[in-house]
């Protein structure tokens, strides 16, 4: 903690960066801090108990100022910086991408390719809880499955927390504010609470890394991750990419082949 | 719901086709003087790279029991690929619906070409029956009505 601290410092010392993004403790878990100064970069932590997905402020301009950001990325981050890469949203010249590695050493990385080596080390994998969840729906019928869903949905108010912790979600202007037509109805109602989860999942098709991030995100804990999640299960198989690691074939929703199986176009 | 009022159901179907295939393909089922269920609505669009799937569950929404979506076959649409470009977001829809519970069986997709005013009647005709026998789509419509009707008990 203390070598990553220096070396935050020292960065913002000489200048070669005018931001340092990483984690504070806070009240009940760690938080985002954004470290101008060396003085603040003294708070900075890393620890496994760091989970908001900080990729997430990478795309916004007014946080990110017009200097060289570091950011003290956890390997879900990394995994959503490069899905970023893919997208041409962040640039080597603008970023420093460093992490703490198990060992406790800061770790810079030069470039993207190294991110990405360094990421393909890791397995994306499921927790317990999610595996859990997922068996559970595997063995619903159809009407269970819907059912388990509305439940779950009744509980959500719109909050858009989901949107506001996705990296990859950083349209500037989002189809829930559309309202000519209004697409989706803005109250917490049951169609219009579904119909949000499913616009949010389709967008994210084959470009969500699987951080959980929104998932975490939601105040009344929705599993609405594992939407997104089971679509990159299914499409990356089909459409040729790695869950958890960058798709560089393009995403499937824009891109297509003339030989894209399916079983049910009569 | 027993098999003599599923007889009796007449499923309210929305079709969504393309204007250079499906369309002129229906077209042709008048011109040819096919008889077909009238069960059918058609909504016309440029190609099914256009049909966005926000409009299948708006239809769902407002009362629809099934859905047609029909246009050129693959390596025929007149824009080239937006054929293609819709089976991807149809695979992709299709996954995320069933796995969410909603009866993707109501969903019918089909490539009709403009010389398939046969094969057009055959489609609205096999759909109306397999919808018969699911009956009407209550489920979705209970949540959809939730705020008019404030029935919906989970």
């Amino acid at each position: 903690m203390d070598k990553l601290r220096q070396r935050a410092a020292a960065l913002l010392a000489d200048g070669t960066v005018t931001l340092v993004l990483g984690y504070e403790e806070g009240t009940n878990k760690p938080r985002p801090i954004f470290c101008h100064t060396a003085e603040e970069a003294s708070k900075l932590i890393y620890t496994t108990r760091c989970i908001n997905n900080l990729a997430v402020y990478l795309t916004r301009k007014e946080l990110m100022g017009d200097g060289k950001v570091a950011v003290v990325a956890t390997i879900p981050t990394l995994r959503s910086i490069l899905q970023l890469v893919v997208e041409n949203q962040l640039s080597e010249e603008t970023l420093m991408v460093m992490t703490v590695t198990e060992d406790e050493e800061v770790k810079e990385f030069a470039n993207f390719a190294e991110v990405e080596a360094y990421v393909a080390k890791f397995e994306l994998k499921l927790s317990e809880k999610e595996q859990e969840i997922l068996t559970k729906l595997e063995g619903m019928n159809r009407e269970e499955r819907f059912k388990f869903w509305m439940d779950e949905m009744s509980h959500c108010f719109k909050c858009y927390a989901c949107r506001s912790a996705c990296p990859l979600c950083y349209c500037t202007k989002c189809i829930v504010e559309e309202n000519r037509p209004q697409w989706i109805d803005p109250w917490a109602a049951p169609l219009a609470n579904m119909e949000w989860q499913i616009n949010r999942a389709m967008h994210m098709a084959g470009r969500c890394t699987g951080c959980g991030a929104c998932g975490d995100a939601c105040p009344v804990g929705i599993p609405i991750h594992l939407l997104t999640r089971k679509m990159m299960e299914d499409l990356g198989p089909e459409f040729g990419f790695v869950p958890g690691q960058p798709n560089k074939n393009g995403n499937p929703l824009s891109t297509w082949k003339a030989e894209d199986k399916e079983n049910f176009i009569k | 719901m027993d098999n003599k009022t599923n007889a009796e159901f007449e499923p309210k179907i929305v079709a969504f086709v393309c204007n250079w295939c499906t369309y002129a393909g229906a077209d042709l089922t008048g011109t040819s003087r096919l008889k077909y269920a009238t069960n059918v609505k058609i909504v016309r669009f440029p190609c099914t790279g256009r049909i966005d799937f926000m409009l299948l569950l708006k239809a769902f929404a407002q009362g629809a029991d099934g859905v047609i979506v029909s246009g050129c076959h693959p390596n025929d649409c007149h824009y080239t690929s937006g054929n293609f470009h819709a089976r991807r977001r149809w695979i992709a829809f299709r996954g995320l619906l069933d796995f969410m519970g909603i009866d993707v069986r109501r969903i019918q997709y089909s490539w009709v070409s403009a010389a398939e005013g046969a094969k057009w009647a055959n489609l609205v005709n096999d759909t109306v029956a397999s919808l018969r026998e699911m009956g009407p789509y209550t489920e979705y419509q209970k949540v959809a009505d939730y705020l008019d009707k404030e029935e919906y008990n989970g």
